[in-house]
């Protein structure tokens, strides 16, 4: 952690930690955590072990015991749909409900569709035409439109083939860093965890246990 | 005016009813399974009119305001019931009920009283040949629009809550996140009362004014009333149906703006 804490001093200008107090939902009790900004954490554990519950209740979206903050944000003292604007999940399977992928956006960050495989002409696309791949790259380009200050991103490669996935994470690594945006990320892939983790934490039963990370 | 009104023998209802039980036969023979519950309604609809035929002749004769009110409140509460029996998906806790009465309240009551008050006019304003039958109309019609509406506002919560949560997740309010929803919940609560006043005297004769006409009022007056039911009726809908559909829109979210479908049942 300390040392995690230092390299975020040198990448991160702008930014907030979010910090997790004594968090409870589903399996889990009790987590403390706080992600450095520009710090991208991992997340493991198998399925039905908690992950997409925990990223649920820390963007406040079910009830469950605990507190949460941004920076200096206590998310109790912010309007809930305005800690969801700047805690921003992106779920495993994204929902659409407009006919093209231009409604759900705001102005994309520039250079960022290139970054995930698309042109500027992927914005007019209609939603039914989407392949599972494209919905997913398209969601999490659609929360970082909104500007978010931090991101909960659930198995967010899980349906892109190897080369892709690898361009995708390294482009939201840099950005998350420039950008001093803490992140918690969903994962499966030890491989991937190594590349985009600062640290590695996996669910054994009720808690969160730091897993040594073999990154630097 | 009044025309010598032919009185209905009860032997000539008994012919009604026992066309009733031959269609009931039939049925039974073409295996619809609904000859049961077809004597059930039919015996049902005789003894709920009959008791009330009582109650009316009891509550004319009295006419005074507590037995009204009585009457009224009572009505109220039932039609209240029926709106959540008729959810599929109701909210626990009483508030099907509770939102379904009080929309109800505000809508039916207000609109009724307002009409014998400032157009009707009776003396007094609550004498039950005009109170009673008016709050009846406007509740049976309010009642089916609150219901559609709470029904189909609860239903496609259920339904589309990865799209609310999805939108919840971007950062929009709770009320932005349904607005679609409730647009569409409304539309469903006021679109029977809107065909039927487009339909009224083209396709169907409304039962109220036949039912007058029946009794021996002119037609040009039947009209009349007819006209005014149904103004009150699209208001008395509209409103109780928008009042419902933002009540109940409100309470599937927590102080939290969550989507809470656990209060459904």
């Amino acid at each position: 952690m300390g040392e995690a804490a230092g390299q975020s001093k040198e990448r991160a200008d702008g930014g907030d930690a979010l910090v997790l107090r004594a968090l409870g939902v589903g399996p889990l009790r009790g987590v403390n955590l706080e992600v450095e900004p520009g710090e991208i954490v991992c997340l493991s554990g198998e399925s039905g072990s908690g992950k997409t519950r925990l990223l649920r209740a820390i963007a406040d979206l079910e009830p469950h015991e605990g507190e949460a903050a941004l920076g200096s944000d206590e998310r109790a003292a912010v309007a809930a749909h305005c800690w969801r604007g700047w805690v921003m999940l992106v779920p495993a399977e994204s929902s659409w409900w407009a006919d093209t992928v231009k409604e759900h956006f705001l102005d994309p960050v520039p250079g960022s569709m290139e970054a995930f495989g698309f042109d500027e002409g992927a914005l007019e696309w209609e939603i039914g035409r989407l392949s599972s791949g494209e919905k997913q790259r398209l969601a999490v380009l659609r929360a970082l439109s909104h500007e978010p200050r931090a991101l909960l991103l659930d198995e967010p490669t899980a349906n892109l083939d190897p080369a892709l996935a690898r361009q995708v994470e390294a482009w939201l690594r840099d950005y998350c860093r420039r950008e001093g945006m803490p992140v918690l990320w969903v994962a499966h892939d030890q491989d991937q965890i190594a590349r985009v983790g600062d640290r590695h934490f996996a669910i054994r039963g009720d808690r969160l246990e730091e897993q040594p990370c073999s990154r630097n | 005016m009044q025309q010598e009104l032919i009185d209905l023998a009860w032997w000539q209802l008994a012919i009604g009813a026992a066309l009733v039980l031959a269609l009931a036969v039939v049925t039974y023979f073409g295996r619809l399974g609904l000859s049961r519950d077809l004597v059930v309604a039919a015996t049902r609809m005789v003894i709920q009119l009959a008791l009330v035929g009582l109650v009316l002749e009891a509550l004319f004769s009295v006419a005074a305001f507590h037995w009204v009110a009585l009457m009224a409140v009572v009505m109220l509460l039932l039609a209240g019931r029926e709106v959540m029996a008729r959810q599929k998906r109701r909210m626990t806790g009483g508030w099907a009920f509770a939102i379904g009465t009080v929309s109800m309240f505000i809508s039916s009551f207000a609109v009724t009283v307002f009409a014998l008050l400032a157009i009707v006019g009776p003396q007094p304003w609550y004498t039950p040949q005009y109170a009673i039958p008016l709050l009846g109309m406007l509740l049976g019609n309010t009642m089916t629009g609150v219901a559609l509406g709470m029904d189909r506002l609860t239903d496609t919560a259920w339904r589309q809550r990865t799209v609310i949560e999805g939108r919840l997740m971007l950062g929009m309010s709770w009320s932005d996140a349904v607005a679609d929803l409730r647009r569409d919940a409304m539309r469903s609560g006021m679109i029977p009362i809107i065909n039927g006043m487009a339909a009224a005297g083209v396709v169907s004769l409304p039962g109220m004014m036949t039912g007058q006409i029946l009794g021996g009022s002119p037609p040009a007056l039947a009209v009349k009333y007819q006209v005014l039911v149904f103004f009150m009726i699209a208001v008395g809908t509209g409103f109780g149906t928008v009042a419902a559909v933002m009540a109940a829109s409100r309470r599937l979210f927590d102080e939290r703006q969550r989507l809470r479908l656990d209060r459904l049942a």
